[in-house]
């Protein structure tokens, strides 16, 4: 009995400690930006490694997931006679909703994933042991410009996502099932308002923060993570609960935005 | 023996139940050399980590020049980190960045230098550790002593008043470690650090110490010199000298090394 409620009291201490250093992760991460001197070419670095490197994933998936969206829309659209609403539910479902969440999945296992390994496997090699040592601080040094980075080509990937996802809808529509371009291009003037922008817009910043928290904080905290193990083999299961972490994450956050904003 | 530049005043340091240092006081002698031994697990590399302020004693000080590291906040703490060298057992190179960028890094971060003499003393430094020509190279393509270099040219470029040294020539050959010793005897002669090092390299290590820890059992056992470790009365430390220095301690290559 005893045995139970101390395993379960151990447990919890636990998991407060680690939400404790998670929050205090963040905080440094973004104390990090003030911090003396910034370090801006390592920032551009990292956008260029998270955003610009996306740019072909995000356009493929853009493109397919438009050309699927209006596909779909089209037969079940044709149903009512109202193939002529193609456009402003293309527009609609990607801008508010499949945009920032599939760009965000899409970061994730690529830049996400990647970032908490690197972080790892330089907790595990001592590195970070090694700036504190020179009295460099590793969050301005090394976290905070991917978070910066992160935070930056998110919104720009989504957004790129977005239209791209837009122009494969009218090419699957339009060019290929015949709908009216001018339909399909005016639902999408009309049906699209400022707060459809919004939130996308708030939603692509929730997720890149999201993303970017967990995955280096994961592979930052990689030694203290319960169960994870050591070497490789524990930087390699951190880096999987890293990616199953945010996307849930990013799935959780997209139902609260939507039910607050909406 | 000088005044001690690191003391540590009753500390206690454990992991979850287990104490690996169990109320601890000792000193560590100004411009000498330190030796940290026993066996795996019994808190060598974490006595290392309690100077280095990168873990802090449940209980207890850990002074630095006087100063207490234990309570300190992160910007005293990086003043104080400024005096101190590190060569890491595994060297700790950064691994994305170049050779020469590794060593030129304390010197961009920690002083305003311009280019051309940051460039100047990273190059004047990488010549005596014979690494010329390699600082373009990326440390995955360095051999393991050749890595130690680079790092013990990296622990040396702020010129720091206290080095530490963790395992610095555990998985080297006889050769390369013979080589590292060479080089310690060499910067310390020339900068006349303090230096502490945690090693398993015994007897050889043991030709570099004034001073001799043994730790044991959560207790750190303090020699004078290496010789008095053979004449303890001790029964944990003869055993200790039998199977890690033979019954022989004297070693031929002192002779090699001085």
């Amino acid at each position: 009995m005893f045995q139970y409620i101390e395993k379960l009291g151990a447990t919890t201490i636990y998991y407060l400690r680690d939400i404790g250093r998670m929050g205090l992760f963040l905080l440094q991460s973004f104390a990090g930006v003030f911090s003396h001197p910034f370090r801006f070419r390592e920032t551009i670095r990292q956008i260029k490694e998270i955003g610009s490197s996306s740019l072909g994933l995000i356009a493929f998936t853009g493109a397919f997931t438009g050309m699927v969206l209006g596909l779909q829309g089209y037969y079940t659209l044709s149903k009512f006679g109202s193939e002529g609403a193609l456009g402003s539910a293309v527009a609609l479902s990607l801008i508010r909703e499949l945009g920032p969440v599939l760009t965000a999945l899409m970061v994730v296992g690529r830049a996400g994933s990647a970032m908490c390994a690197e972080i790892g496997i330089m907790r595990n090699s001592e590195q970070l042991d090694a700036l504190e040592c020179m009295a460099i601080d590793p969050f301005r040094y090394l976290i905070t410009p991917k978070f910066l980075a992160t935070l930056i080509s998110v919104p720009i990937l989504t957004q790129f996502f977005n239209l791209i996802g837009i122009a494969g809808g009218y090419l699957a529509g339009v060019v290929l099932l015949g709908v009216n371009p001018g339909a399909y291009t005016s639902g999408i003037e009309q049906s699209v308002v400022n707060l459809d922008i919004n939130l996308g817009i708030v939603k692509s910043f929730v997720f890149a923060l999201l993303i970017v928290w967990i995955c280096a904080g994961r592979g930052y905290f990689v030694h203290l993570i319960r169960g994870a193990g050591f070497g490789a083999e524990g930087v390699s299961r951190v880096t999987t609960q890293a990616v199953v972490y945010s996307s849930i994450s990013v799935l959780l956050w997209d139902y609260l935005i939507t039910a607050v904003m909406l | 023996m000088s005044r001690p530049i690191i003391e540590f005043i009753d500390v206690v340091k454990a992991f979850g139940t287990q104490r690996i240092l169990d109320h601890v006081s000792v000193g560590f002698p100004e411009g000498k050399t330190t030796v940290i031994a026993g066996g795996s697990g019994q808190g060598k590399s974490v006595s290392l980590k309690l100077i280095l302020g990168l873990i802090k004693p449940e209980s207890g000080q850990i002074l630095i020049e006087g100063q207490d590291i234990a309570s300190m906040k992160r910007r005293q703490l990086n003043t104080i980190r400024t005096n101190f060298g590190v060569l890491f057992q595994g060297s700790a190179l950064l691994d994305s960045i170049t050779v020469f960028e590794n060593v030129a890094l304390p010197l961009r971060e920690r002083r305003s230098l311009s280019r051309q003499e940051v460039h100047r003393r990273v190059e004047e430094m990488l010549d005596q550790f014979d690494l010329s020509g390699h600082g373009e190279k990326y440390p995955a393509q360095l051999s393991g002593g050749m890595k130690k270099r680079v790092g013990l040219s990296r622990a040396l470029m702020l010129q720091p008043k206290i080095m530490l040294f963790d395992e610095p020539t555990t998985g080297l050959d006889p050769e390369i470690s013979m080589e590292i010793y060479r080089l310690f005897f060499k910067t310390q002669k020339k900068f006349g650090y303090t230096s502490i090092i945690v090693s398993h390299d015994i007897p050889k290590v043991f030709n570099l110490a004034d001073q001799v820890i043994i730790l044991k059992d959560g207790k750190m056992i303090v020699f004078d010199s290496p010789e008095e470790i053979q004449f303890s009365v001790n029964p944990e430390i003869q055993s200790f000298v039998e199977t890690t220095m033979g019954q022989v301690y004297i070693s031929q290559d002192i002779e090699k090394l001085s």
